[in-house]
């Protein structure tokens, strides 16, 4: 995802002059080296200092740029939350904070890098959208959105090495709006960022078990959500699984519970998040979202329940 | 390609003087509408924004600041909102309704009302607003100075030496800061509160800045300190003050950090402006 950003961002900036990139002393690979040799006054690196990343990206945007602030995503939105707040959501200025590692992607770093809350915490400021794309080709989509949207906006990324899931995705991409990436009836599995992969393979579970499709959208902006297309697919299918890679607090599952109940929605609703805890569990990302409770071999009983 | 920018010439100390003294009686009227507005803090920092408005910010062909002013210590606006009523850039009708019902201008700056290019309040926001805007300019090739009032107190947020540590290296030459050293914070003297925070010339000269400490009422002094700047690293002004200049029961009294004065005391500091004119 961080090479695909690098390149797009590359595009992006080509394409327009008032794009530029502050980051924390962390940045992307891949492309980025292009980027800076043609647009060096676009790329600017403050050292390991959050609070001033975020401020001079507000000062940017408030002379018309278009900034991007970029770092390891614990550390773009915690850090310096205040400045987030303030500098950008309350003077609602067109600044991108990309998070990268998203939830508990940077598994063996421990704690100190789990964004495991950054949805809850960035949700509740207003004039704030959240994108969190689910694949490669989904990170390409939004950097280019991030580039003409108008105010703050949160891009949740994961890190590198993730699959492509959305090569045949019925649904273009589109900005507020849930996308069906797998068609299926009878079931389907709401999810976003790097997890969605994760919902394929329990839809892939479901459908061997016990056969038909099983839906699978990604519901890339978590922010605004998609009130109505999701209150459509709470009564287009028997079954809505939801599955996220953050809290139980104030993500998609509470939500969407939230306009099943407003909807009145018929169908069975299972919601599956991270655990409210800190987990001193270390190995692969995979690891980690099993400590946490997460694996298909896991979810697929309390699904058939 | 730029507009043409109008500089202004010259600074008339005197009218300055007799303007900060209108100013200080409007603050005043103000306040017998309100029950508190920050008043001794708008009193300290005065005669600073008074000098950038009027003697060092430049226009553009289309008349409006080229300049870019943001009060950090957004809890001094009455300072700013005087001069900006003095300007004509905020309606008499927005002074008259400062933090009432129905009213745009509260104690702290909104962004996008006229005159507020930043939306302050909350300390240690603006220095980094300010570098951001002076890095935009370089990119866009615009020539143009941002200044960035500050209170001592401001300088105990670590965003505030983040920012400083970084401008000089990030090349962000035009940003001017001007620091209300008048030595009070909410609990008492900034002095008394972090004595190791002296001598400030020295630490600020020690992150790459200009910097220099002068009286930071003396209008001539001050304007004379921001025109005989380099130009080759941004400049921080400690401009000495006192909290409350001008009422002689609100100098140095923490109390008037805050409140607003009863009718008795309201008369008290007209008839001392008015004697101080004399």
């Amino acid at each position: 995802m961080r090479d695909t950003f690098s390149r797009a961002l590359y595009q992006v900036a080509k394409a327009d002059p008032r794009i530029c990139i502050v980051v924390a002393d962390i940045s992307p690979a891949g492309s980025m080296a292009q980027y800076r040799q043609e647009f060096p006054e676009r790329f600017m690196n403050v050292g390991v200092a959050e609070q001033a990343m975020i401020g001079i990206c507000a000062g940017l945007a408030m002379r018309g740029m278009k900034p991007f602030a970029y770092t390891i995503a614990t550390f773009t939105i915690y850090r310096p939350f205040e400045q987030i707040r303030v500098d950008l959501c309350y003077q609602n200025l067109p600044v991108t904070v990309v998070g990268i590692g998203g939830g508990v992607a940077y598994s063996v770093l421990g704690g100190t890098h789990h964004a495991q809350e950054d949805i809850a915490v960035m949700s509740a400021l207003p004039n704030m959208s959240i994108l969190a794309p689910c694949d490669p080709l989904e990170v390409e989509a939004a950097t280019w959105h991030c580039a003409k949207h108008n105010g703050p906006l949160y891009l949740r990324m994961g890190k590198a090495g993730e699959p492509v899931l959305t090569a045949n995705a019925p649904d273009p991409f589109e900005f507020g709006k849930a996308r069906l990436i797998k068609p299926g009836n009878g079931t389907c599995i709401l999810s976003y960022g790097v997890i969605t992969k994760m919902a394929f393979d329990l839809a892939a579970k479901i459908e061997k078990e016990q056969g038909g499709q099983v839906a699978v959208y990604s519901v890339h902006t978590v922010k605004p959500l998609d009130r109505e297309g999701i209150s459509k697919i709470l009564r287009r299918y028997d079954r809505v699984i939801v599955l996220e890679e953050h809290s139980p607090m104030a993500g998609l599952g509470p939500q969407v519970k939230a306009l099943a109940w407003e909807s009145g929605a018929k169908c069975k609703l299972h919601t599956f998040s991270l655990r409210d805890e800190f987990v001193h569990f270390y190995g692969g990302h995979g690891d980690l979202l099993k400590a946490h409770g997460l694996h298909p071999d896991l979810l697929y009983p309390k699904v058939i329940s | 390609m730029q507009s043409p920018v109008s500089t202004p010439t010259g600074f008339d100390v005197a009218a300055a003087r007799a303007r900060c003294r209108r100013m200080r009686k409007r603050v005043l009227d103000i306040s017998q509408k309100v029950t508190a507005l920050h008043i001794a803090g708008a009193f300290s920092c005065l005669e600073i924004v008074d000098t950038i408005y009027f003697g060092l910010m430049r226009r553009g062909g289309d008349g409006k600041f080229r300049d870019t002013f943001i009060l950090s210590k957004g809890h001094g606006s009455m300072a700013q909102y005087a001069v900006l009523e003095e300007l004509g850039i905020m309606a008499r009708q927005d002074m008259e309704t400062y933090s009432q019902p129905g009213g745009r201008y509260a104690t702290h700056p909104d962004y996008g009302l006229p005159g507020i290019e930043a939306s302050t309040g909350s300390l240690g926001h603006g220095i980094g607003l300010a570098v951001g805007m002076a890095l935009a300019d370089n990119i866009q090739k615009q020539d143009r100075m941002i200044y960035v009032v500050m209170s001592d107190g401001e300088l105990e947020e670590g965003s505030v030496w983040e920012v400083m540590m970084l401008a000089p290296s990030l090349g962000a030459k035009n940003v001017v800061a001007v620091v209300d050293l008048n030595d009070f914070q909410s609990l008492g003297q900034t002095s008394k509160i972090l004595p190791n925070f002296y001598p400030m010339l020295d630490k600020v000269r020690a992150f790459g800045w200009e910097s220099v400490e002068v009286d930071g009422h003396s209008q001539q002094v001050v304007y004379n300190a921001i025109k005989s700047r380099s130009g080759q690293k941004p400049l921080m002004v400690l401009g000495r003050t006192t909290k409350g200049k001008g009422v002689s029961y609100m100098e140095n009294v923490p109390i008037w950090h805050y409140r607003s004065p009863n009718p008795q005391e309201y008369q008290q500091a007209l008839a001392e402006l008015e004697k101080a004119a004399s």
